[in-house]
């Protein structure tokens, strides 16, 4: 490891070191509130070293002299993009726990902590470029959110924890046998040097894939990183899960988990099965799975009760929505973008990260005070607490996707790479979706507006949660009125990703 | 950042936002909101009177242009930020400056949350303004959706019976025909590689699709069928009306349902002349049940607001006959038909607009929209009465108001095209003069009913856009080319091309 490779590694180096100093000076700092401001004042550091990185792109988005340990990990714009994403929503996240953490007796600091070594490994994932680091850097990742999940330690909590921890012990098995397929038929586990072995396999027209035991270890992959983004059919855990885990950390799996494992997705897919043969049969997969898992996440949000149940299975819908840009691969791509399904697929995760954010701080920041996540309590919120509800109201119009909002361009946008590439009947599927959702969303809205307010009791919330809901509501209205700037930065975050593989 | 244009159309559109936002930020006294609100009306109507008298008709085309390519500009996503009007869309700004002028003055009696309603009101009319005015079909298109949202929250809050339900309905129909709609735009710039709606037409008729046309053509004509409405998915329409405030009612009507009028001549008429010559039976089809359909249910309701809102059914029908004539008669399309088309969305506003203003005041002052509990009210509310009176009248196309132009213009058009099916469609006139004379003579005229003899005229404040309704009524039924000649010159484009497409060749015998 030399100089330039710990430069190169620096954002997730300096969000590891951040973490343990935050838990060294836990042991002599009383006050624990003073432990969130120095997370999130130290989130400067990695934050920074990403935009140094940034700043020493090339023209094609890629930091010179690249090979970080052994060629393991790649520095390029596409990685950088979902570092800068993971740290802004850390960041959000920490600013969400502040108040949350309170009601724990103990360990409010290992709170933020496991959360911040979590973030390390997701800023590893987007990095990644050889299989077994893949799956340690998803291990890194995971285990910390099984500790974070049980975290309440009542019984709902503890069968979240659980439940994480064996599916996502399922999901690694998967993920294992099917990257050893692969790299049983290609003997390589670096994702450049599988796809120059699989291009000179002999590709048998009649099979799937080019052979089936590749078949099986592209589905088994899919599979396994199903998991994490919570896609249909693998989203099974994702309700308790999110249900029994403090809110906080169901704000961080929903935005930051999903980021991550598309990042992982979008790498793999691209970089090793890129060519045109592969990349037309694993759209089709993704197609599919984006179709049901819109359909299903949708018509199951209608009969939720509890409002982290509706937003587990409202965040299953969306990952449907952002697999429609993964479905739309490039080399289909009529415009001649060929980069234009990944660009879709990136910007919708930064503006889902937003909006749902904003929506997970008006929820916190609410039933911090009610003590309850059921919907029918926050009937009648607009005349208690005003500003939270409209916060919590814009926020849901955005994943409606309805103008002004980030959620309108973003569901514009990765609709329009899907109808490029020739998935009309996908797109039909998905619009259909987003008139189902507008009935649960809006339903929220209108309760809160309309419904008379279970008790006039006014609503406070503390100023980090205040910070969060502004920034995001600022960032849902900015990104949905002058999009072009975030739209060219996924552009070429997504172009270095084609170039890189 | 260029910025192209004086910034007219720009201010016409996002005046009433700015006004909203500052409402929502700055004043809270119930009185000053409504002042506020009424000066931002005023200047809007004046503003949209300066766009329509700044038209150059000798020159046509697209005018007051307001246009920057730096919104957006994304090769793969080119999306400007680009307004103007034509011929087509010069007097329906003026229409909604009207409307909104009208509504925000109905709304004077609003007790209940005043702030939020003037907000949501005034920022329905900048969407409004806006899906008339936008010449980048993704801004169109932004445009369209923005305006669900305020209805949504005017029926659901300001509302009356069941409100939620109906607010409800409006939404998912609405989004329902908007989300088809979205496809159709994105395979649209798909295959030309354009959002601009002036030159989406040349570029369609040149380039390949990369889905039939007849399919684009539905996806989009969907979210327009829903919103003139068209039967069968008119069904959310009695139910938003009938359950929405007084002022709300007068936007629906008045400019809301002219969106979809608009964009089928715009947009399904003006970029794809060969499948709708195709689909122009089906047009005059739908449009004939719409006007008997719809007039037959009209006749059997007993509810003021249902009544007046089936027939707008009825009335829209005249609308899609209208635009069915574009098949055309050996071989050549005249430009009568759409103009009267155009006409009937324009009188039919502000007819429509003054018969819910007249049934808001009389349910104000009498607390019932039933019509068998009313009777004899022409001599507690004379005011009322009269402009009732007129707005029927003109409803049922009485020479010397609006109605009778559009509706000759429509039947001039279409009875060459299709005979039958305008001989039929001029059957629902007979109807609609049933219907309309029968609700004035059991509602305002017989003997008076002692209930009733506290109830007063309309005040001062509520003549204002009773009077501004009734006068465009008369000018347009007396001096009607003040507004046709500009409709004829803004249709005169897609007659042109419907003619140029060669598509009139096949259909004919």
């Amino acid at each position: 490891m030399t100089m330039h490779d710990i430069y190169l590694l620096s954002p997730e180096l300096s969000l590891a070191g951040l973490a343990t100093l935050v838990l060294l000076v836990d042991l002599i700092v009383k006050r624990k509130s003073y432990l969130f401001v120095l997370t999130t004042v130290g989130l400067v550091v990695p934050l920074g070293f990403t935009l140094a990185l940034l700043g020493s792109l090339d023209g094609a988005g890629v930091v010179e002299n690249q090979g970080v340990l052994r060629d393991t990990l790649v520095v390029d714009k596409f990685a950088l993009f979902f570092k800068l994403l993971l740290i802004s929503i850390i960041a959000i996240v920490s600013l969400l726990s502040i108040d949350y953490v309170r009601r724990f007796e103990q360990f409010q600091t290992e709170f933020v902590v496991l959360l911040l070594y979590s973030a390390t490994g997701m800023m590893l994932m987007a990095s990644t470029k050889e299989l077994i680091t893949i799956y340690i850097a998803l291990e890194l990742s995971a285990l910390p959110v099984a500790a974070l999940a049980a975290f309440m330690r009542d019984g709902r909590s503890a069968e979240s924890g659980m439940k994480f921890l064996i599916l996502s012990g399922i999901s690694s098995a998967l993920l294992l046998y099917g990257m050893v397929l692969v790299f049983g038929l290609t003997g390589a586990t670096q994702l450049d040097d599988i796809a120059e072995r699989i291009a000179t396999l002999a590709i048998n027209t009649d099979e799937p894939f080019g052979s089936y035991a590749l078949l099986m270890g592209v589905v088994l992959m899919v599979a396994g990183f199903g998991f994490k983004i919570t896609a249909f059919p693998f989203q099974m855990r994702a309700p308790d899960v999110y249900e029994g885990a403090p809110t906080p950390v169901t704000a961080f799996l929903s935005v930051a988990s999903k980021a991550a494992g598309f990042a992982v997705i979008l790498r793999v897919f691209y970089s090793a099965f890129g060519i045109e043969e592969l990349s037309v049969e694993w759209s089709a997969i993704f197609a599919v799975l984006a179709a049901l898992s819109m359909t299903i996440g949708n018509l199951v949000a209608i009969a939720q009760r509890s409002m982290k149940r509706l937003l587990a299975y409202s965040t299953i819908a969306h990952a449907g929505y952002i697999m429609v840009g993964l479905a739309a691969v490039s080399t289909r791509a009529g415009s001649g973008d060929s980069s234009l399904g990944i660009s879709a697929v990136l910007f919708y995760l930064s503006g889902y990260a937003v909006m749902n954010l904003a929506v997970f701080s008006a929820v916190i920041a609410i039933s911090n005070r009610i003590n309850s996540d059921a919907i029918s309590d926050f009937a009648g919120m607009a005349r208690r607490a005003p500003y939270l509800s409209a916060v919590l109201a814009f926020g849901l119009v955005s994943l409606t996707g309805i103008p002004p909002t980030v959620g309108f361009i973003a569901k514009v946008y990765v609709f329009g790479a899907a109808i490029d590439a020739g998935l009309e009947w996908l797109v039909i599927i998905g619009v259909l979706n987003s008139v189902i959702a507008a009935y649960y969303y809006l339903r929220i809205v209108k309760s809160m507006y309309l419904s008379e307010p279970l008790s006039t009791d006014p609503i406070e919330s503390g100023t980090p949660l205040r910070l969060a809901m502004l920034v995001t509501s600022a960032g849902i209205l900015l990104f949905g009125l002058y999009p072009t700037g975030l739209l060219n930065f996924v552009k070429s975050a997504a172009q270095a990703l084609l170039s890189t593989s | 950042m260029e910025f192209e244009g004086n910034g007219l159309l720009t201010l016409v559109v996002f005046l009433p936002l700015a006004g909203a936002l500052g409402i929502a930020l700055f004043i809270k006294r119930d009185k000053e909101v409504r002042y506020m609100a009424g000066a931002i009306a005023l200047a809007e109507l004046i503003l949209s009177l300066m766009v329509f008298t700044t038209y150059d008709l000798s020159e046509g085309g697209v005018q007051l242009v307001d246009r920057t390519s730096q919104w957006i500009p994304i090769e793969s996503f080119k999306v400007e930020y680009y307004l103007g009007v034509d011929g087509l869309s010069a007097p329906l700004v003026l229409l909604t400056g009207l409307l909104g002028f009208a509504a925000v003055y109905a709304s004077w009696s609003v007790k209940t949350r005043v702030r939020e309603y003037f907000v949501w009101l005034l920022v329905l009319q900048t969407a409004v303004m806006g899906v008339f005015t936008a010449l980048d079909f993704i801004l169109f298109f932004l445009m369209w959706e923005l305006e669900m949202i305020p209805m949504f929250f005017l029926i659901s809050i300001w509302g009356s019976g069941r409100r939620e339900y109906s607010a409800m309905k409006f939404l998912i129909f609405t989004f329902l025909g908007s989300a088809f709609m979205l496809v159709g735009i994105l395979a649209l710039f798909y295959s030309t590689g354009t959002f601009d709606m002036i030159l989406l037409p040349d570029a369609i008729a040149q380039t390949e699709l990369i889905a039939p046309a007849g399919i684009i053509f539905g996806l989009i004509f969907t979210a327009f069928a829903v919103k003139l409405p068209v039967w069968p998915v008119h069904t959310w329409l009695p139910d938003a009306h009938t359950d929405a405030p007084t002022a709300v009612s007068v936007m629906l009507a008045g400019v809301l349902l002219k969106m979809g009028g608009y964009g089928m001549i715009r947009v399904s008429a003006g970029m794809f002349p060969e499948v709708i010559v195709d689909a122009a039976i089906v047009l005059a089809a739908l449009g004939v049940v719409n006007v008997i359909y719809g007039a037959i249910i009209t006749i059997r309701q007993t509810d003021l607001k249902r009544l007046v809102a089936y027939s707008s059914i009825s009335h829209m029908g005249y609308v899609l006959i209208g635009i069915s004539s574009v098949a055309g008669v050996g071989g050549l399309v005249s430009s009568t038909g759409l103009t009267g088309a155009a006409m009937q969305m324009f009188t039919h506003g502000t007819i429509t607009g003054l018969m819910f203003l007249v049934v808001g005041l009389t349910y104000e002052k009498v607390h019932t929209r039933s019509i068998p509990e009313l009777g004899g009210l022409s001599a507690r509310m004379p005011v009322v009465a009269v402009a009732f009176l007129i707005a029927g009248l003109a409803s049922l196309g009485l020479p010397g108001t609006s109605g009778f132009v559009s509706e000759i213009l429509i039947f001039l058009g279409a009875f060459p095209v299709y005979g039958w099916f305008t001989g039929v469609a001029v059957f629902g006139v007979v109807l609609t003069a049933g219907y309309i004379l029968w609700m004035a003579q059991r509602t305002m005229f017989g003997p008076t009913i002692d209930r009733f003899s506290n109830v007063r005229d309309a005040s001062r404040m509520e003549m204002v856009p009773l009077a501004v309704l009734i006068g465009s009524i008369i000018l347009v039924g007396i001096y009607p080319s003040f507004v046709s000649d500009m409709f004829r010159d803004g249709v005169a484009g897609i007659v042109a091309d419907i003619q140029r497409s060669g598509a009139l060749a096949m259909v004919l015998p």
